[in-house]
């Protein structure tokens, strides 16, 4: 019932937000055509925005792109003429979303790890290693931190390719320069979150029982102080699989994180759209997950909708 | 005869901020096999320091241990590494905590929880340690242990959870149990089940329990013995008999006093303890409770009491007891018959 439930709530958030976003884009000044229109004659001009069905009416506009939205059409991109806005997402989003994957994985496994050891290891050594580590990771941004690896590992030592994509090898550099920032985050909040379930009274009793300091974190500690972390790690999900735009830029993948940007710049309406919906979809589907997850990892939340 | 527990000359501190917190002076008591010892004081008496100090539960630092010994089973406690504490804890020496709400973990079943000790202690496989477990979830009242078993915390009441503590304290028949405050979160009638439940197990398993409370009607139909702490120090310990008829401290007088007296005739003024606990940052040379006590001497301010051994068992720490202080009138307390 609940999933049922929420199910057409999350139809009704994608709809919201494809209508918001039709709305703010028709605010923005400007239209494909207009560097067009100086050069082309007025009649050539017409037949194209008649092509995109742009001489209609604005609430006529938004009908047909409902209509389509809903046949999974997102229309042809006015830019690159001979594609449309479901080719570009389904040739860009494999790379993005394996270079996103990569990523989250290192930054939640190696996040994880370093905050729960400068939990354990509260004002010692290893916690300021740690948070040293994590500070680095948050402030120094990705468009620094690409450059440096590439000079280091490709350049200076030639072990791995400077740019491109292709294999495995292609991705090691963009994956880590993607993860450091995330894995800083996640580093920091397990770590406060680890350090306020140690001090929990049923640390206590665990302690009492015997039981190793290892097996207390394994068993009672990281369960209880991941909840945080885990609402944290939705929406991080979604802005690495769909695209960064600095990463690919800087390494020449062939992501979609560019046609986010180049979309706006272009007013290549049938794009912005597309890829907003597209990337809106997954995040409405993600949190969709991670509310699930959190009733498997703490038995206290039930998912149950009002009045059930 | 050796005694299952022996703490000598306990000393504990805290590093704060403030400074170093005396918490624990000087404390020193024994409990014999199949004994129940009662703890009794105030809130910041040094009661749940000193016990959870037996256990090593004082979390070093802040705190410090500053000397004495712990000695269990001829062991000394405070000298063996944590690999060898591990062993004692929670197989011959159980704990209970005040606050049943939160000392479950809210992730993991509550048969998990009972199991996980049998399991490091005992080797027992996974199907005996489910048996054990609801065993156990049986012997400490919960209906329906085998549904009980697969349950979280949260869906236990308050008394079931302190019942499921109690069960996670006693899985491996500890030979000690120490229960620190096991009733103060409980709402009063549930406060009397689960002292029934203490009890009745203690007399079937013979286990020695320390008994930390502030409720002394707890204390005069559970313990054997009494042990009054206050300000971090021991002031009184006697048999029960000795501590409820013939109190020696004015402290003791004082607590017994501040007891409501529920068969009254007419209605009286309940009589506190004026004044407040002694600054632990900084305690006074002389005797703790010396600011707040009525009969308070000159000597009381400036020098500590020694121990006044009333008769056999029963130490009082007051300059009251020398033969050179005055007699005073002791006040009749409540609690007692006259």
């Amino acid at each position: 019932m609940y999933i049922v439930k929420r199910f057409f709530t999350m139809l009704l958030t994608i709809w919201v937000i494809a209508s918001l976003t039709f709305v703010i884009m028709k605010f923005i000044p400007g239209d494909p055509f207009a560097s067009d229109a100086d050069v082309l004659p007025e009649e050539v001009v017409e037949n194209m925005r008649a092509k995109y069905n742009l001489d209609e009416p604005i609430p006529i506009q938004y009908v047909l792109y409902i209509k389509n939205l809903v046949m999974f059409d997102l229309g042809p991109s006015i830019e690159s003429e001979t594609r449309t806005v479901n080719d570009i997402i389904s040739s860009g989003f494999p790379a993005s979303a394996t270079l996103g994957l990569q990523s989250l994985l290192i930054a939640i496994i190696f996040g994880l790890l370093l905050g729960i050891i400068a939990a354990l290891y509260h004002n010692r050594f290893l916690d300021y290693v740690s948070m040293v580590i994590a500070i680095v990771g948050i402030s120094v941004p990705s468009f620094i931190l690409a450059p440096l690896l590439i000079n280091y590992f490709s350049v200076k030592w030639g072990m791995l390719p400077v740019a491109s994509w292709g294999s495995f090898q292609h991705s090691i550099l963009p994956t880590l320069a993607l993860a450091t920032t995330p894995l800083a985050v996640v580093a920091r909040f397990m770590r406060s979150s680890m350090l306020e379930v140690m001090n929990q009274n049923y640390i206590k009793t665990a302690d009492a029982k015997g039981l190793s300091s290892f097996k207390i974190v394994l068993k009672h500690g990281i369960r209880n102080a991941i909840l945080p972390v885990v609402s944290f790690i939705g929406p991080l999900f979604v802005s690495l699989i769909t695209g960064t735009f600095v990463i690919e830029k800087i390494f020449a993948i062939p992501g979609i994180g560019k046609y986010f940007v180049d979309s706006i710049f272009n007013r290549d309406y049938p794009v912005i759209m597309g890829t907003t919906v597209f990337f809106s979809v997954i995040l409405v589907f993600t949190l969709f997950l991670i509310d699930i997850s959190y009733r498997f990892i703490d038995p206290r939340i039930k998912l149950t909708s009002k009045g059930d | 005869m050796s005694h299952l527990l022996k703490v000598n000359n306990l000393k504990i501190n805290f590093k704060t901020y403030g400074g170093e917190v005396k918490a624990v002076r000087d404390v020193s008591f024994h409990v014999d096999k199949g004994e129940v010892l009662a703890i009794v004081g105030e809130s910041g008496s040094g009661k749940s320091v000193t016990v959870q100090s037996i256990m090593g539960l004082i979390p070093t630092p802040p705190g410090i241990i500053k000397g004495g010994s712990i000695q269990f089973q001829g062991k000394e406690l405070l000298k063996q590494p944590k690999k060898e504490l591990r062993k004692i804890k929670g197989s011959k020496i159980g704990m209970i905590f005040q606050d049943p709400m939160t000392s479950l973990n809210p992730t993991m079943r509550v048969g998990k929880q009972i199991e996980e000790g049998l399991i490091i202690h005992q080797h027992a496989s996974k199907a005996e340690a489910k048996k054990r477990a609801i065993e156990m979830i049986k012997l400490v009242g919960i209906p329906n242990p085998e549904e009980r078993y697969n349950q979280y915390p949260h869906e236990y009441s308050g008394g079931m959870r302190q019942r499921a503590m109690i069960a996670i304290a006693l899985a491996c028949n500890p030979e000690l149990l120490i229960a620190d405050e096991p009733t103060t979160a409980l709402d009063v009638t549930i406060q009397a089940q689960v002292l029934e439940l203490m009890k009745q197990i203690q007399e079937e398993t013979k286990t020695s329990i320390i008994l930390i409370t502030h409720d002394l009607g707890v204390v005069a139909e559970t313990a054997k013995r009494v042990i009054v702490m206050y300000g971090g120090m021991m002031v009184e310990s006697g048999t029960v008999f000795d501590i409820f008829e013939n109190p020696k401290h004015p402290y003791t007088w004082g607590l017994l006093n501040s007891i409501p007296n529920i068969d009254e005739e007419e209605k009286k003024q309940l009589e506190p303890i004026d004044g407040s606990p002694p600054d632990l940052f900084a305690p006074p040379k002389g005797c703790p409770f010396a600011p707040r006590c009525k009969y308070a001497m000159e000597v009381c301010i400036e020098e500590m009491p020694g121990e006044y051994e009333i008769d056999g068992g029963h130490v009082a720490k007051c300059w009251l007891n020398d033969p050179r202080a005055p007699k005073v009138e002791e006040p009749v307390a409540l609690g007692r018959e006259e």
